[in-house]
């Protein structure tokens, strides 16, 4: 039915995107996105979200803003980006060179029973971002756009970036990620050589 | 109370934004998110002209909740303005900071209580204090604009040394009448 129903397999691309990963900082979108992430390899520079739905594009804002020579990649769903979709006007006033986005887009909300997403029926995540004013957008269907793409990462002065990553519909057997969230900040603070209080 | 001192006494009132302003650098905020609301306007161009504070204009209040988190996530202390028409946008995202238990300062400019010319602003005004207090956000009230520093300071110390979501609410009366004809009434 959908163009944007894509063939990557979501785990084998985010674990691509993540591979030598060194000072990369992520935010993962609740739901698919947050198992992916952790299927991908736990690591203290991961903060896992499992619910603030529309929310994970700025807390990646405020990261990058906050630690602006550490790559940022925000990794989540069409469905939670289509919710918070205000904040790509946001990034854009900003420009956060070290913030990256990667929407890996299904066209469906998968959590909730595969209900065609605003993204199945046509909408084009790339192209809002593009006319948000977030200059650096890409489609990616294949492999060698997800390699493309994860090093670009590194380059500082290039975002802020979004990528519609098209993969494929299928449902992937849940990976469960730490769901202590107090626990899970001060892991990440930890990681960027903040103590306790 | 001559003349001189009750000259000096509205220069305070004034300043309050000014105050707020100087708070919040001894405490080290280093972002400032906002919604565009006229009784932050002073507060929100004394933040964009300064080159140690991000400043950040939002689509939607909610966004300032996350970006809050995310600062607090890379070591910066944010702080949100708002205006209380807004404060209903926030309620599922302040899920996060309690679920976190991430500090968050708000500081909301309130409509709907003190001679309210427009009655759509009344029912999320009257409604603010518990839009807050459901998701466990402790309220503040600044009444008084000698107040600003001590009331601000007490809810910075406990967003950031105790890791509370903290709203102070700033009355209508501290901001004015809005005006909106030529007539008066």
């Amino acid at each position: 039915m959908s163009a944007s129903t894509g063939t990557l397999d979501r785990r084998a691309a985010v674990k691509a995107l993540l591979a030598e990963r060194g000072d990369l900082l992520v935010i993962s979108g609740l739901g698919s996105s947050s198992y992916d992430v952790f299927d991908a390899g736990e690591h203290p520079g991961n903060f896992y979200l499992w619910g603030a739905m529309g929310g994970a594009a700025m807390v990646g804002l405020g990261l990058a803003l906050a630690q602006p020579k550490r790559p940022v990649l925000v990794i989540t769903g069409d469905g939670e980006q289509l919710m918070g979709i205000g904040s790509l006007l946001t990034i854009a006033t900003k420009q956060p060179g070290n913030l990256s986005i990667a929407v890996l887009d299904n066209g469906h909300f998968g959590e909730t029973g595969m209900q065609p997403s605003h993204s199945g029926l046509g909408a084009r995540l790339e192209v809002i971002a593009d006319g948000a004013g977030i200059g650096n957008v890409c489609e990616i269907a294949d492999m060698a756009g997800i390699e493309k793409f994860r090093t670009s990462l590194r380059d500082l002065g290039g975002g802020p970036r979004l990528a519609r990553i098209r993969i494929a519909a299928g449902e992937v057997e849940r990976a469960l990620p730490p769901r202590d969230g107090t626990y899970l900040k001060n892991r990440f603070r930890g990681h960027l050589g903040f103590k306790v209080s | 109370m001559d003349q001189i001192a009750v000259h000096q006494d509205s220069a305070t009132s004034r300043d309050w934004p000014v105050a707020i302003y100087r708070t919040l650098k001894s405490f080290g905020v280093a972002q400032v998110s906002y919604v565009p609301d006229a009784g932050h306007s002073k507060l929100i161009k004394l933040s964009h002209a300064d080159a140690d504070i991000k400043t950040t204009v939002l689509t939607t209040e909610e966004e300032g909740v996350a970006l809050s988190a995310g600062a607090w996530l890379g070591g910066d202390r944010a702080v949100l303005l708002m205006q209380s028409s807004g404060v209903g946008n926030c309620v599922n995202m302040l899920s996060l900071m309690a679920s976190c238990r991430f500090p968050l300062l708000t500081l909301v400019t309130m409509r709907g209580e003190w001679a309210e010319f427009n009655p759509w602003q009344i029912p999320m005004g009257r409604a603010t204090p518990q839009a807050f207090e459901i998701m466990g956000t402790t309220v503040l009230r600044l009444e008084n604009p000698d107040d600003a520093e001590e009331v601000i300071s007490a809810a910075a110390s406990l967003a950031y040394d105790g890791d509370q979501q903290v709203a102070v609410l700033i009355s209508q009366r501290m901001i004015g009448r809005k005006k909106w004809t030529k007539e008066t009434h």
